[in-house]
């Protein structure tokens, strides 16, 4: 019996992992090319209620999901404005990104809270959802989540092992040397932006077409920040950063059990679990030699003199 | 197509040229709001006179406007000292609320203190809170090396919730029906109004703690120190600055700023703590530091733009059914747009040749 709770709550940890994950692999994408884009959070939430309108009028949920995915970099494309095109703070526009964000996307959203759109079912995928154990909790969720299983790899081959990957890399650690290599430094900035942006609004899609399938003010509820306290935390690396999304994830699926099980605990101490855990999270970050695995010239604009 | 090409002014931009790009980059965002406005099926012209009508277009107005400037002054105060040394502290919002939740405290131990101990004693404490709060993310970013942007809006969070906790349970008025909110506080812990107006004496601490803050960087040491180590921190550490102490100073002077406010909210204004307090002064805060350059008085006329932004915005939703969101929007249109034309305090565009 606790055994099938145990696995039940695992599985909710995938889920509740999932949008978190979609975003901090974002964030990584643009941090990697050298721009801190704080606008995760606003990025998040246009892409939420993109695939939900999408959703909502053309029935297709997958529609809904590529739309999530523009929408996450047309939004991003104005952190891109501001940083690349005019020099601005990338600390500041990030969260004037952010504010915009979560403010446009609860203005045009205020006449759909409560509605709810056609999203995602779960989908078994035959023979492995039968392994036990791994099965429940890993392969009997909705299509969304198994893309999600396929992006952290990739991402690491792109890093790894190809000449872009090497590219956009350079552009973030050490952007003089890369535009003496001869390297378009700004346009592998404007990829990072843009790239990191779609995977965003990704996530924010796996919050109203597939994790609910309603419409809420404020949905993405701080799950931004979340994803860009996890990339320090994954020390840029698409690897860690599913251990870290997952943790997350773990620890919101737990705290909704609890919330539902009746427990002594207010619920204003349980909420604050996720957000606590982040600081620790970035505490023991620290503790090991991580942060020299930052990019080198992360937050650093390049001079648009030419 | 003219081509146009960046290049280095030989002198920054001056005050009139300055003043030009502010304009513009404010024109554009009331432009794009406006036709925002229009696709929500609002009537722009009717929309951006009802907002500035609601903002200044009568007495009641501009006071409810000034009374909501007074925390967002204080909040932007305290981060503007922190951006001067390039120290991100987000976390006013988490500050304002700690600095309530410390003045309440002592006004709910001793409301039978004499006015004139009892306020200083809840001022104290809420600048205590406060400064606690901005104290412990530059703890963690001088031993641990965490980053500060997070560590502050994470402790947003777990403070708004802190002060729900509070109010929900421990400090909830018994005979309040149900409603999250502590007992009224005793008269000797409210903070007045002035004279007739709506307008209570939290202004006059505005105006006293923002001279002190100008003077503290005109011409005290450790102010020039701040802002010499935020210009270059490299070349302040080969100067041997106590840069690690620094950090520590502007957080906790920040936080007490932002306390102060929280005080001033509880106090003055609701009489009483409860969670509708807590409306996001702390990230317009960050809007207005910013609009204004860090400079104190600049903040003051920025702090009452955007409260008046705030008041504008609840005529609209009055009168014309507006969503409240629609304040977020101008907001961070104004941030992105003024952060774009800082460009040109540096740069120029000229037209490029063949």
């Amino acid at each position: 019996m606790t055994f099938e709770i145990i696995i039940a709550l695992l599985a909710a940890t995938v889920q509740s992992g999932t949008p978190i994950l979609y975003a901090t692999l974002g964030e990584i994408f643009t941090e990697k090319s050298g721009v801190l884009n704080l606008g995760v959070e606003g990025a998040m939430i246009i892409g939420a209620l993109t695939a939900f309108i999408v959703a909502r009028f053309t029935g297709n949920p997958v529609l809904g999901f590529l739309a999530a995915g523009l929408a996450g970099s047309l939004a991003t494309a104005i952190h891109g404005v501001v940083c690349l095109g005019f020099q601005g703070n990338q600390v500041v526009s990030g969260l004037a990104l952010t504010i915009l964000g979560v403010g446009l996307a609860n203005y045009i959203g205020t006449g759909y809270v409560g509605m709810s759109a056609p999203g995602f079912q779960p989908l078994a995928i035959p023979g492995l959802a039968d392994i036990p154990v791994m099965g429940p909790i890993f392969f009997q969720h909705d299509p969304l989540v198994y893309v999600s299983y396929l992006i952290a790899p990739l991402l690491w081959l792109f890093f790894a092992r190809t000449r872009f990957g090497l590219g956009l890399r350079a552009a973030g650690e050490y952007p003089a040397a890369a535009i003496a290599a001869g390297l378009n430094v700004a346009a592998y900035r404007w990829l990072g932006i843009m790239v990191g942006g779609f995977f965003m609004g990704l996530g924010g899609a796996y919050l109203s077409l597939a994790y609910t399938h309603l419409w809420t003010t404020n949905l993405t509820a701080g799950r931004g920040w979340i994803a860009v306290a996890l990339v320090i935390f994954a020390f840029w690396r698409p690897g860690r950063a599913v251990f870290g999304a997952y943790l997350f994830g773990g620890i919101m699926a737990l705290q909704l059990r609890l919330q539902a099980s009746g427990t002594q605990l207010p619920s204003s101490i349980l909420l604050m679990l996720p957000y606590v855990l982040t600081v620790l999270v970035l505490v023991l970050s620290s503790w090991r030699k991580g942060t020299s695995e930052q990019p080198g010239a992360l937050g650093v604009n390049i001079e648009p003199v030419d | 197509m003219l081509r146009m090409r960046i290049t280095k002014r030989q002198e920054p931009l001056g005050i009139g040229g300055s003043c030009f790009v502010l304009l513009t980059a404010l024109s554009l965002s009331l432009l794009v709001s406006a036709v925002l406005l229009y696709l929500g099926g609002t009537s722009p012209i009717r929309g951006i006179s009802v907002l500035f009508q609601g903002a200044f277009g009568s007495r009641y107005a501009l006071e409810d406007s000034i009374l909501k400037a007074i925390p967002i002054f204080l909040c932007a105060l305290g981060v503007a000292v922190a951006f001067r040394l390039k120290i991100w502290n987000i976390g006013a919002e988490g500050q304002f609320a700690l600095g309530a939740i410390g003045a309440t405290w002592i006004a709910l131990s001793f409301p039978a203190w004499p006015k004139f101990i009892l306020l200083p004693a809840m001022i104290g404490m809420a600048m205590a809170a406060g400064g606690l709060w901005g104290l412990i993310p530059a703890l963690l970013r001088q031993k641990l090396r965490t980053n500060e942007i997070i560590v502050t809006l994470m402790m947003n969070y777990i403070a708004i919730l802190f002060l729900d906790f509070l109010v929900y349970g421990v400090w909830k008025d018994p005979t309040s029906f149900g409603f999250p909110m502590t007992p009224g506080f005793s008269e000797q812990a409210i903070v007045g109004k002035i004279g007739a107006t709506a307008v209570n004496w939290g202004l006059v601490h505005c105006l006293v703690l923002g001279t002190l803050v100008f003077f503290f960087f005109r011409f005290t040491r450790i102010g020039f120190e701040i802002k010499a180590s935020g210009d270059n921190v490299r070349a302040a550490r080969y100067a041997g600055l106590p840069y690690d102490r620094l950090v520590m100073l502007v957080m906790v002077m920040s936080g007490a700023l932002a306390g102060w406010a929280g005080f001033l909210e509880a106090s003055a204004t609701v009489n009483r703590l409860q969670p509708s307090i807590m409306v996001g002064y702390g990230y317009t805060a960050i809007v207005v530091a910013w609009l204004a350059r860090l400079h104190p008085l600049s903040i003051g006329i920025a702090a009452v733009l955007l409260a008046g932004l705030r008041v504008g915005v609840e005529s609209l939703q009055l009168d014309l059914q507006v969503p409240a969101a629609f304040g977020g929007i101008i907001e961070g249109l104004i941030l992105l747009t003024v952060l774009a034309g800082g460009l040109f305090t540096h740069y120029r565009l000229v037209p490029r040749k063949h």
